[in-house]
């Protein structure tokens, strides 16, 4: 379990990093927290020529004020997104998500840039991205441009990312829905075998401006819009339950992993929703 | 394009337990490598080697991680403390009595990164024995089945390791 040969160079700046991925992008990685990327060179399941370190780019990290929300920095460690106070009340299913999201060490390590940019569709934070509408922030030595989370996530690892892009920061509307995220895992910080990221307004027996999407259970984040909008239009979401499950399993795709089935996955689709259902209106109760 | 020739070594100085360390290392050397096989520091174990067993766990600039996952080159400049460090300061001592107390290791091969991880919890105000368990899904134990160890890790945290 030993990475093969790569060449080693630390970007102590943005322009640095920027320039480096310019002229060797195609054969290089980044490396950020390292909690993906490292064991894939272990299992030598990626073999760069070149590993470009971003952790010392002064300003990449943490949390700022935009016009319509917040930005979080690239290099914004999974356990600073679960305490930060802007993220709270601007992205709130961001810090719901993180206690989902590895284990204690790993979370002092892995940043949201590389969560977001490795592209795994078991993963939270892209589901995240995607449900709240979030911007992606890329940089490039030709200059910056934003993509929708939604239009990011092609295939499983594969994002619109150029090899020349750095992604620096997501940008979140400030959204202040209610939040849930809720899984089916092995244990505590495994990886889901199906997830949902649901976002609404409870008011009463209702659920308003209901947002979900799905990770784990297909090749990318899936949004359930069909399932959204019955739970959306019904006098008592939690009544409308089982229609909205069963559109979900029509609309959700599940793929067959060792792990399960496409089957137990089209179940669990179900089943999460009402977990989700019921986890909003326990988050809204005073 | 794959490399095949080696690559140049990089020259490093990291602070390892309180001790300014210089040294040559390859690129592709893991931080759990160096600490073992060039600075002897083999209180720190390698299980897996990608992540998934938390024995190699190590506190890298004042936060646990696991040194399978750094690598050797990102230690220039930094500040590591080992179990070696962590035990000569004292600061696990309750920790490790309790452990003794109630047998709570048995081959010790998890031993060093529970010790760091169950440290740095409390540390952080967590006490509950269910969140406990979850903070400690990250290391695993062949031995043990847990009981003794959350429980040792639950006195401690709740002020009444001698109970
Ligand atoms: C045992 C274990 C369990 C885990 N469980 C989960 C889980 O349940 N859910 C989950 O979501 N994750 C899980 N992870 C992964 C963890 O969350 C990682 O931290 C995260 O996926 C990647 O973030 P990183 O900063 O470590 O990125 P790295 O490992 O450094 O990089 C990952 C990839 O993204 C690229 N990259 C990184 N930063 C940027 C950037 N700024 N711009 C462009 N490209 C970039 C890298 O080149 C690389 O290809 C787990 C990891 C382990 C080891
Ligand atoms: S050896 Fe590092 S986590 Fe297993
Ligand atoms: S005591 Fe043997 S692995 Fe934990």
């Amino acid at each position: 379990m030993k990475p093969a040969p790569f060449e080693y160079r630390r970007a102590d700046t943005r322009e640095e990093a920027l320039s480096l991925l310019a002229e060797h992008g195609e054969d290089a990685e980044i490396l950020a927290g390292g909690q993906s990327l490292m064991p894939l060179l272990a299992m030598r399941l990626a073999r760069p020529a070149m590993v470009i370190d971003i952790n010392r780019i002064g300003g990449l990290a943490g949390v700022t004020e935009i016009e319509d929300g917040i930005s979080v920095g690239a290099l914004t460690r999974h356990r600073e997104v679960a305490r930060d106070a802007l993220v709270a009340r601007d992205a709130p299913v961001l810090a719901k998500a993180v206690p989902h999201i590895a284990h204690h060490g790993i979370r002092n390590r892995g940043t949201i840039g590389g969560a977001l940019s490795l592209g795994d569709p078991a993963a939270e934070f892209p589901a995240c991205a995607v449900a709240a509408g979030a911007r992606l922030v890329l940089a490039s030595a030709a200059g910056t441009r934003r993509i929708a989370a939604a239009d990011y996530y092609l295939a499983p690892f594969e994002t619109a990312r150029g090899p020349e892009d750095l992604l620096v920061a997501a940008e979140f509307p400030a959204d202040g829905r209610g939040a849930a995220v809720v899984e089916a895992a092995p244990r505590a910080g495994d990886y889901a075998i199906v997830g949902l990221v649901a976002l609404a307004r409870p008011s009463g027996a209702r659920l308003r401006d209901v947002e979900l999407v799905y990770f784990a259970a297909g090749e990318r984040p899936n949004p359930a819009p069909a399932a959204a909008a019955i739970l959306a239009a019904a006098d008592d979401a939690r009544a409308a339950l089982a229609e909205a499950a069963e559109a979900a399993r029509r609309e959700v795709e599940t793929i067959a992993t060792p792990s399960a089935s496409a089957a137990v996955r089209r179940h669990l689709v179900g089943a999460l929703l009402g977990r989700a259902v019921a986890a909003l209106f326990e988050g809204a109760r005073p | 394009m794959i490399l095949t020739e080696p690559v140049a070594p990089v020259t490093i100085e990291t602070t390892v337990n309180g001790e300014t360390v210089r040294a040559v290392v390859s690129p592709r050397q893991s931080l759990a490598d160096f600490l073992r096989d060039d600075l002897g520091l083999t209180g720190t174990r390698i299980g897996c080697e990608h992540g998934v067993c938390g024995t190699c766990t190590v506190v890298f600039d004042g936060r646990t991680a696991r040194s399978c996952l750094l690598l050797a080159v990102q230690a220039d400049g930094a500040t590591i403390e080992t179990i070696e460090g962590a035990t000569r300061s004292g600061r696990l001592a309750s920790l490790q009595a309790a452990f003794r107390a109630r047998s709570a290791l048995q081959c010790g091969f998890c031993t060093a990164g529970v010790l760091l991880t169950a440290a740095e919890v409390i540390e952080e105000g967590v006490s509950d024995p269910t969140a406990l368990r979850h903070a400690l899904s990250g290391n695993l134990c062949r031995c043990t089945g847990y009981q003794a160890i959350v429980e040792a890790i639950a006195k401690v945290a709740a002020g009444t390791p001698h109970d």
